[in-house]
């Protein structure tokens, strides 16, 4: 039986990582679960420089899911590098790193110090936060910025790119297709959903930073959609994210024609989520029969019935 | 830390909104420092995903107890659990209050609400029998005096109302105590922030130290969301730390009130 899939010119040994941001940098979560049995592990975003992140409250339960607002609070490349990799760097399973910034300059930076540690699976591009030298818009809303970003990293690595793509689009093919033809390796779909809550009591927002991102269970079918999509218009490798806590979730993503999967939120309330998910997997192929999970990828069976 | 599955060995209402939690946790029973909290996940819960923190108050051998108010819909869910059922346990969690000893400063405990839940292990553990100072709205809100009386502390209670002991704040009691007396005594205090400002704000002003323990709002517990941040002070001005990483507990001269908690 084969649980291995391509990621660029990563391989993995099954297709279970987690979504950057739900897992701190691995080591939070290493005395609760074996990272080695992963696919991989994916960080939590990093920028050029040290960031303070949100004011509190960042996070607020829903039903069936969770919003937040962190902020991207993190270290820093340099600090990244000196705390965390030489703890990632000894993982039997490669490590995906999450990148941001707020220019293509502070994108094709972090990419570069990335690219100079020896080791390092993949990049991954977060291009949901704001251009600051242009309108505000995000890089992942506007097409010409988004291809702007994936080229500018393109040249700088030859380490397998990841663009993780925002759901906030009216259609995510074009932004697939664009990701694609900039020479990303793979695609990321989905990241949180824009999304707000309020408190009637108090009239305030539940949020300190007033909106955030929906994330968990809830968004899971959207998710499913958008891999569904984007799956057909790209020959790159997708990682499906939204709302898995167990195998027939991140099956619905395989079959949709997700090549990987992340778990995400579930992390915050059951860590053992992605090591079952993989045992999951497992068991499925086996009652099933298939030797091989990349022949599931995208097979979903589709029967158009005729409308009267 | 570990993950554990623990069974419910009683689970009772003390009085009104309060109940006491006892589980057989083996795994994390022996491990736990004063001011430790373990992260629980109720199952019957089922669409609200997150795990509830709560402060350890007893350890036994293979046992933890916990003393909880009912306030929201996993505190409800939670009541309504019986003997032998089974919960998630995460624990223990977070970075403890500093154990008195013989040769260190006389304690001096303060409690909002259930505040006290947190500080009853380090009461139990401490070489010292120091003061505790009790404050709550009400009568009803004063919880285990008699359980600090019995390890030998002298117990000072303040309600809003004044339905039992002083009228007032805790913190009233507290400041006639540091007028009649500061030096060579320190501050452990949990309880609603703005009572720890106000606690922090005091031993600033006699110049004595004091470990708070802040209730913040919590989500993964382990310190990879970075949900549960504190502003707290730096040689080159501020950065956010993770309430449930490098807390609970923190030195209250190091935290930035004024950025907002």
């Amino acid at each position: 039986m084969n649980l291995s899939v391509k990621i660029g010119r990563l391989t993995l040994q099954n297709p279970v990582t987690v979504a950057s941001g739900t897992f701190g940098y691995g080591a939070e979560y290493a005395r609760l679960i074996d990272l080695n049995q992963l696919g991989a592990v994916t960080v939590k975003g990093i920028r050029v420089c040290p960031v303070r992140g949100n004011p509190t409250p960042r996070t607020f339960e829903v039903t069936s899911g969770l919003l937040n607002a962190i902020g991207l609070q993190g270290p820093g490349v340099d600090a990244f590098i000196k705390k965390y990799w030489p703890f990632l760097r000894e993982l039997k399973v490669p490590t995906i790193v999450n990148i941001w910034g707020t220019t293509v300059d502070e994108y094709v930076e972090v990419t570069r110090r990335l690219s100079e540690l020896e080791g390092l699976g993949a990049i991954e591009i977060n291009v949901s936060c704001p251009n600051v030298n242009g309108d505000g818009t995000a890089f992942g809303t506007d097409l010409n910025l988004l291809g702007e970003i994936v080229s500018a990293c393109r040249r700088a690595t030859s380490l397998t790119l990841i663009t993780k793509l925002s759901p906030n689009v009216s259609s995510i093919v074009p932004y697939a297709k664009a990701a694609e033809q900039a020479g990303s390796d793979a695609l990321s779909i989905m990241n949180s959903y824009p999304a707000m809550a309020i408190d009637p009591e108090t009239r305030r927002p539940r949020l300190g930073n007033v909106t955030g991102g929906l994330s968990g269970p809830c968004i899971k079918p959207i998710a499913v959609k958008l891999v569904f999509d984007a799956a057909r218009a790209v020959r790159i490798p997708i990682i499906g994210i939204g709302g898995i806590q167990d195998a027939s979730d991140a099956l619905e993503f395989i079959i949709a024609g997700a090549t990987a999967v992340a778990i995400g939120t579930a992390n915050f309330y059951e860590p053992q989520t992605a090591l079952r998910v993989v045992e999951g997997l497992r068991e499925y192929l086996k009652n099933h029969q298939i030797e091989d999970i990349n022949d599931l990828i995208g097979s979903v069976r589709i029967e158009r019935k005729s409308s009267c | 830390m570990v993950e554990q599955t623990a069974t419910i060995i009683s689970n009772r209402c003390e009085t009104g909104l309060y109940f006491r939690l006892v589980l057989h946790a083996p795994a994390i029973a022996p491990n736990v420092q004063p001011g430790q909290f373990v992260h629980i996940r109720i199952p019957s819960l089922k669409d609200a995903l997150l795990r509830r923190p709560f402060s350890v108050f007893d350890t036994g051998q293979e046992t933890i107890s916990i003393l909880y108010k009912v306030v929201g819909k996993g505190t409800v869910a939670l009541a309504r659990m019986r003997e032998n059922e089974d919960l998630s346990l995460l624990g223990p969690l977070g970075h403890g209050f500093t154990i008195p000893t013989a040769n260190s400063e006389f304690p001096l405990l303060v409690a909002g609400g259930y505040g006290m839940a947190a500080l009853y292990l380090l009461a139990k553990q401490s070489t010292q029998k120091g003061i505790v100072f009790a404050g709550a709205r009400e009568r009803n809100d004063i919880l285990c005096e008699a359980e600090f009386r019995a390890l030998g502390w002298d117990v000072r209670v303040a309600t809003e109302d004044g339905s039992y002991g002083e009228r007032g704040l805790v913190t009233q009691p507290l400041r006639t105590e540091l007028e009649r007396q500061a030096e060579g005594r320190k501050l452990f205090a949990c309880g609603p922030t703005p009572m720890l400002e106000a606690v922090s704000k005091l031993a600033e002003e006699f110049g004595v130290g004091a470990e708070v323990s802040l209730d913040q709002h919590l989500c993964c517990g382990v310190g990879a969301c970075l949900t549960c941040v504190v502003p707290v002070k730096t040689s080159d001005g501020w950065e956010y730390q993770r309430a449930c990483t490098e807390g609970p507990v923190f030195d209250a001269r190091k935290i930035l009130w004024e950025a907002g908690l």
